[in-house]
């Protein structure tokens, strides 16, 4: 009970943050020139109509002072309301929400792949430290995450759709091919194999290293000599004790990537052609559309905020310490 | 004896010929039926009605949906669509489009003049770009019968100007569907309702539009797809890959790295070419803004466009699919096109550098002159290179060149709205006569904040009046007399100059058939299209 009281208490403290990265944003986006009706004049190509223009102005409540635009965004959030998107000329909640499990999907996806792959590989390079895994293991890590996300998806594309045309280059599932049920399924993760591994592999490269050295850290312990003298067998040693002890900054990390994850699938996504939310939050700032970029920010935070208070939680589950105080 | 050798000769020019020509041997091939065909969609549009925008973004969709009253035919002339045959009265000031018989709309309810009366007076003259300043002077469209539309227009209209704008802003959409709603928000803009070959079925959003065979089609028997469907996909590199692995089969309007384009170019199973883009030619510009005392000088723009080796540039960054350009009209309008010699810029140092100098503009430290911004609009790789290329050759004859880079709108509204600039470099798109979208970059008089319009605080009576004139004059030939003056007059004065010209580039998989047979292909209906198994 001390931890859920203990994670509502940073919940109702995250507020205020999530109040003043809107209006920071909302103001940040002020000082980039041109609004969304010259991001419209620039799809148009010329010609168009300046009276036109001024008119969908005021449609767009463009023509107010900045202070009041942002009032009434405020009193529409407080409603719930996040308005309406002049790109999609739609509900912005509705397009976000259309977005969204795409971006959830290749997030999760990914984080996964990364937190496990990344705890099995740190686990092997300790358990043979200095030896030739542990060098073979960093040394990937390394060319992995110095990597940039985009070369990594385009090669991939290139070697696996192209040359070898065993997955597609693209795309959320194979256009107007009316799947469903575990066909549908299928389709849908093999389209995403590629983004996964991609978006995973710059991760894997983070979790991996600070695996490794917590292990280290942890086995040199007083508990893991005591553990060794009972005459528990290593891997018994390694999985009921070090390995719970030496998650904890895994678990961190994963708190405070769950963020970085959804900014950095842009060029995931864009290289990918995924329609997830990365590219939304880019096409809303080239397209100067306001509601849906602060929708977005609004969801992202929202998101963020949820996972740090899934992570309080998981702290306490790990180290009993945590939830009972001092 | 000699009939064999004849056949021989034949034949083997005609093998000749298909090596040269491959599209050629297909010639006889019979059409197949069915099929998919995917294609580049690079930018996604907030509408699909290409009555409410005229744009590339726009017509590669809607146009498959909806159809114009007239198109180009495979040599650039205008040709029969929706409307049958057309007259005007000998004062201009009247044209009649006979329509045709038998067309309905996706819904099924007929096409009438009723149709082309509301689409021309609620969206043509009133929200359509391009359209509002074409049909300014349209006072009323007349239906005397179901099939007959009658323009009236306040001043004389040019049969020839109009027959050559209606293709790409003369999209009928349904009466039925709009009236009464508020045009600009109704579901049918981003779901066209329309006579085309193909019927709207889905558009999801950031994916996939999807379009399926129009079974009521007006063209018997056609098309002979059954879809089409347009991909998207923002990322240059990612679109070339997925050419080459047959997820697209088409990408039209220049959308892949110029790089790629060279590339694909090179591999036997894609045509990359400017073929049936003939209709979309485009210049690229260098705009001086009048309101910095330095480019109001006539010597300094001179000096400027003296400074620049075009076809260096050309050669080494554009190659094939770009030429020197000579001025706002560009070679590929036959009706338009000047054909005495025009005043250009050759370059030359020397002769900047003297004018400069003649100016008054002394080098300085460094050799420098003077600073310049820059503001190259986001467009296309051509502009950054083109921008770029600038600001070395400038600083030769001592001129430094600050670029400022920005996205769209920070571009439009910068240049075009806050004047806040000294030179910008973007593209003139041609639309087949001078006084579509050409003109309004030199008349004098535009509202500010319209992109791509003369707002470089340039102002010259006798341009003006030669723009007037040839904008109401009748006589196809005293019309293109008088866009020769209007070439001469802007050339001499140099407000802006656009020393290259280009025509969009496409890439095509061979699979396809009766491609690019129309200089506005890729925005045409495709109605003729198939693809080979």
């Amino acid at each position: 009970m001390r931890v859920l009281a203990l994670a509502g208490r940073r919940l109702a403290a995250s507020l205020p943050t999530l109040v003043l990265i809107l209006a920071g944003m909302f103001l940040l986006l002020q000082l980039a020139p041109g609004d969304t009706v010259d991001a419209l004049l620039g799809q148009m190509g010329g010609g168009g109509d300046a009276a036109l223009a001024a008119e969908l102005r005021r449609y767009y409540g463009l023509d107010l002072s900045v202070p009041a635009q942002l009032a009434n965004y405020f009193w529409r959030l407080v409603r719930l309301d996040l308005g309406f998107s002049a790109i999609y000329g739609k509900p912005v909640a509705t397009v976000i929400l259309e977005r969204l499990p795409t971006t959830l999907l290749l997030m999760s996806a990914a984080l996964s792949f990364a937190f496990f792959v990344g705890l099995v590989l740190g686990v092997l390079a300790a358990r043979r430290v200095n030896g030739w895994t542990d060098t073979l293991i960093s040394t990937l890590g390394l060319v992995f995450y110095a990597t940039p996300s985009f070369w990594f998806g385009l090669m991939a594309i290139v070697l696996f759709s192209v040359h070898l045309a065993w997955l597609p280059a693209g795309g959320f599932e194979e256009i107007g091919a009316g799947y469903t049920g575990l066909r549908r399924v299928l389709d849908i993760a093999a389209h995403l194999v590629l983004p996964t591994l991609t978006l995973g592999l710059i991760f894997l490269a983070i979790y991996l290293r600070i695996m490794r050295a917590s292990m280290l850290e942890v086995l040199t312990l007083d508990f893991v000599r005591t553990a060794r003298a009972k005459g528990l067998d290593e891997t018994r040693v390694l999985t009921r004790h070090v390995l719970r002890n030496a998650m904890l900054p895994m678990v961190t990390l994963i708190g405070l990537q769950a963020g970085t994850m959804l900014g950095g699938s842009v060029v995931v996504e864009s290289v990918f052609s995924l329609p997830g939310l990365g590219r939304l939050a880019y096409e809303a700032v080239v397209q100067r559309d306001l509601n849906t970029l602060l929708g977005i920010v609004f969801i992202s935070a929202l998101l963020v905020i949820v996972v740090n208070f899934l992570v309080d939680l998981v702290y306490a589950r790990l180290d009993p310490r945590i939830g009972a105080g001092r | 004896m000699d009939l064999t050798r004849r056949a021989t000769l034949l034949t083997s020019a005609a093998l000749a010929s298909s090596v040269m020509f491959p599209e050629r041997a297909f010639a006889q091939e019979t059409p197949r039926r069915g099929g998919v065909m995917t294609v580049h969609f690079a930018t996604e549009q907030r509408i699909l009605n290409p009555s409410l925008q005229a744009s590339t973004g726009v017509y590669i969709v809607g146009g498959k949906m909806q159809e114009p009253l007239v198109d180009l035919d495979a040599a650039g002339n205008p040709t029969a669509c929706l409307a049958e045959s057309w007259e005007a009265a000998p004062d201009g000031k009247t044209i009649t489009f006979r329509l045709r018989q038998g067309v309905t709309w996706h819904d099924g309810r007929p096409f009438t003049s009723a149709d082309v009366q509301f689409t021309a007076m609620e969206m043509w003259k009133k929200i359509l770009n391009y359209g509002t300043a074409l049909q300014q002077f349209l006072t009323a469209v007349d239906t005397p019968d179901a099939r007959t539309a009658v323009f009236r227009y306040e001043r004389p209209m040019p049969l020839n100007l109009l027959l050559r704008a209606l293709p790409d802003l003369g999209y009928v959409s349904p009466k039925h569907v709009y009236e009464g709603t508020n045009i600009r928000e109704n579901p049918a803009n981003t779901a066209p309702v329309g006579t085309g070959p193909y019927r709207f079925l889905q558009y999801e959003r950031g994916q996939f539009i999807i379009a399926e065979r129009n079974p009521n089609y007006w063209r018997n028997n056609l098309p002979y797809l059954d879809r089409v469907v347009w991909r998207v996909v923002g990322d240059r590199s990612a679109a070339a890959a997925q050419l080459e692995a047959g997820q697209i089969l088409f990408s039209p309007y220049s959308s892949l790295a110029i790089a790629d384009l060279q590339r694909l170019g090179r591999d036997p199973r894609f045509e990359v070419t400017t073929r049936g883009n003939e209709g979309n030619a485009r210049t690229n510009t260098l705009e001086f803004n009048f309101r910095n005392p330095v480019l109001a000088d006539i010597r300094v723009r001179r000096a400027i466009a003296h400074a620049l080796d075009v076809p260096f540039f050309i050669e080494n960054f554009l190659g094939d699919f770009a030429k020197l350009g000579t001025g706002p009209i560009p070679s590929v309008s036959r009706d338009y096109y000047p054909t005495e010699p025009m005043p250009q810029y050759a370059f030359d140092r020397r002769r900047a550098n003297a004018l400069l100098d003649e100016a008054g503009h002394r080098r300085g430290a460094g050799g420098v002159r003077f600073t310049l911004r820059l503001n190259p609009a986001p467009w296309g790789e051509d502009i950054a290179l083109w921008s770029t290329f600038i600001q070395q050759s400038l600083q030769e004859v001592g001129i430094r060149v600050e670029i400022v880079r920005l996205d769209a709108a920070g571009f439009l509204r910068t240049v075009y709205n806050d004047w806040n600039f000294d030179l910008a470099t973007g593209w003139h798109q041609y639309r087949n006569d001078p006084a579509v979208s050409t003109t309004v970059w030199y008349r004098s008089g535009q509202p500010r904040g319209a992109p791509w319009t003369n707002q470089w605080g340039w102002q010259d009576a006798e341009a003006d009046r030669i723009m007037d004139a040839a904008q109401t004059e009748l006589d196809p030939a005293r019309r293109k007399q008088l866009y020769a003056d209007f070439v001469r007059r802007v050339n001499t004065e140099l407000p802006l100059w656009m020393p290259i010209e280009q025509i969009f580039v496409s890439v095509f998989n061979r699979r396809l058939r009766n491609y690019a047979n129309n200089p506005r292909w890729a925005s045409s209906s495709w109605h003729d299209l198939w693809l080979a198994s």
